[in-house]
């Protein structure tokens, strides 16, 4: 249920966004899930839709969610690879999904067995795009 | 456009905080994770509503100090600080299964930002924040992050640990970073206190009393940290 916390600053953020452009009304709001975080999308979907009724500039505003893969570089070998190919627990994963950071602790490139890798793509939840009328 | 939403609700989460104080030093095991640790303690037993924070991700010590073991985080629309001997008490050590956390800056600064993004704190009076020593990525993340937060420095009567700290003061001075004052710590023998705020004698018997939060509040550290925090706060 942490979803319901990051769903409130998507909310916010997008409420602050539409004021500050001096949106009247925002349409759409295209919200990325990050795959390496593993975020509930049906939590996270009920959180959007609780948080957003008492605000009219957003209420009818629609959150797309786009799904992108997590991608890795390691700092040591440059080797380049995919969350598919690393082994983590359903603890580690867990715990991966509260603090995404928490990978390079419990995962390592497959080349070289380094934690000292880039988190490329799909880290977590952020905003790609806000649309709205003025 | 990559519009990071966590930082929006970071006010949200801590505008029923009263007061926000950082716990630092610019140097390594001079006592700052004990000192935080303690002071929450000495707060939550006063009666104050009081939370601890440990954001030093590479050397966490603050759930030694406490003894957390077998203790999570309840989830509640974010992450609910479990509550030991009175202090709501949120770190790393949560989800790193008690492993190294080797993070780089831009890591670190992602962390904090999901830590102080997730955690709902509710109504407190006091967040103690253990800091990593120096003034590095987490201690400039907390003050862009929380503006209003003090510094408590933490220092011993080592020449190099006084080197080191009259230049971090100078910076934060500079940054406008309100500082409550100077805690020398490990103090042996008599004489005038270097730090301003007051000395903590060395205590052969804190090591005994880590991990046992009632302990540790019987120690002659927990008695000198008391009559400082009384002076300052």
């Amino acid at each position: 249920m942490h979803e319901w916390a990051l769903a409130e600053s998507v909310v916010k953020t997008a409420a602050e966004h539409s004021k500050n452009e001096k949106l009247k009304k925002l349409s759409e709001v295209g919200v990325v899930f990050g795959e390496l975080q593993a975020i509930d999308q049906e939590i996270f979907s009920f959180a959007l839709k609780e948080l957003v009724k008492n605000n009219d500039k957003i209420s009818a505003c629609k959150f797309k969610v786009i799904n992108e893969p997590a991608a890795f570089k390691c700092k040591v070998c440059g080797k380049e690879f995919s969350l598919k190919s690393l082994k983590k627990t359903d603890v580690e994963a867990e715990y991966i999904h509260f603090i995404p950071e928490m990978a390079h602790t419990f995962l390592k490139c497959p080349k070289c067995a380094s934690p000292d890798f880039e988190i490329t793509a799909g880290r977590g939840v952020y905003i790609k795009y806000l649309k709205g009328l003025q | 456009m990559i519009l990071d939403p966590r930082p929006s609700v970071i006010d949200e989460r801590l505008k029923k905080v009263k007061r926000v104080i950082a716990v630092t030093g610019w140097k390594g095991g001079i006592g700052k994770s004990v000192t935080a640790a303690v002071l929450a303690l000495i707060l939550g037993k006063k009666g104050h509503r009081t939370g601890l924070l440990d954001l030093d991700f590479a050397g966490a010590s603050a759930h030694v100090v406490l003894g957390t073991d077998g203790i999570f985080p309840k989830e509640e629309k974010g992450l609910e600080p479990p509550l030991i001997a009175g202090v709501r008490f949120m770190s790393v050590s949560f989800f790193s299964k008690r492993k190294a956390v080797p993070l780089r800056g831009a890591n670190i600064s992602d962390a904090i930002i999901e830590l102080l993004a997730i955690t709902q704190w509710g109504e407190l009076d006091f967040l103690i924040i253990d800091m990593p020593p120096g003034i590095n990525d987490a201690a400039l993340d907390i003050i862009r992050l929380i503006p209003r937060t003090e510094v408590l420095a933490v220092t011993t009567p080592s020449v190099m640990a006084h080197s080191v700290l009259a230049r971090s003061l100078e910076l934060y001075e500079r940054l406008k970073v309100p500082t409550l004052g100077v805690i020398e710590n490990m103090r042996q023998g008599s004489g005038k206190p270097a730090g301003p705020a007051g000395s903590i004698r060395l205590d052969p018997k804190l090591e005994a009393a880590l991990g046992s939060p009632e302990k540790l509040l019987k120690t002659a550290f927990a008695s000198d940290l008391e009559k400082i925090s009384r002076a300052i706060l």
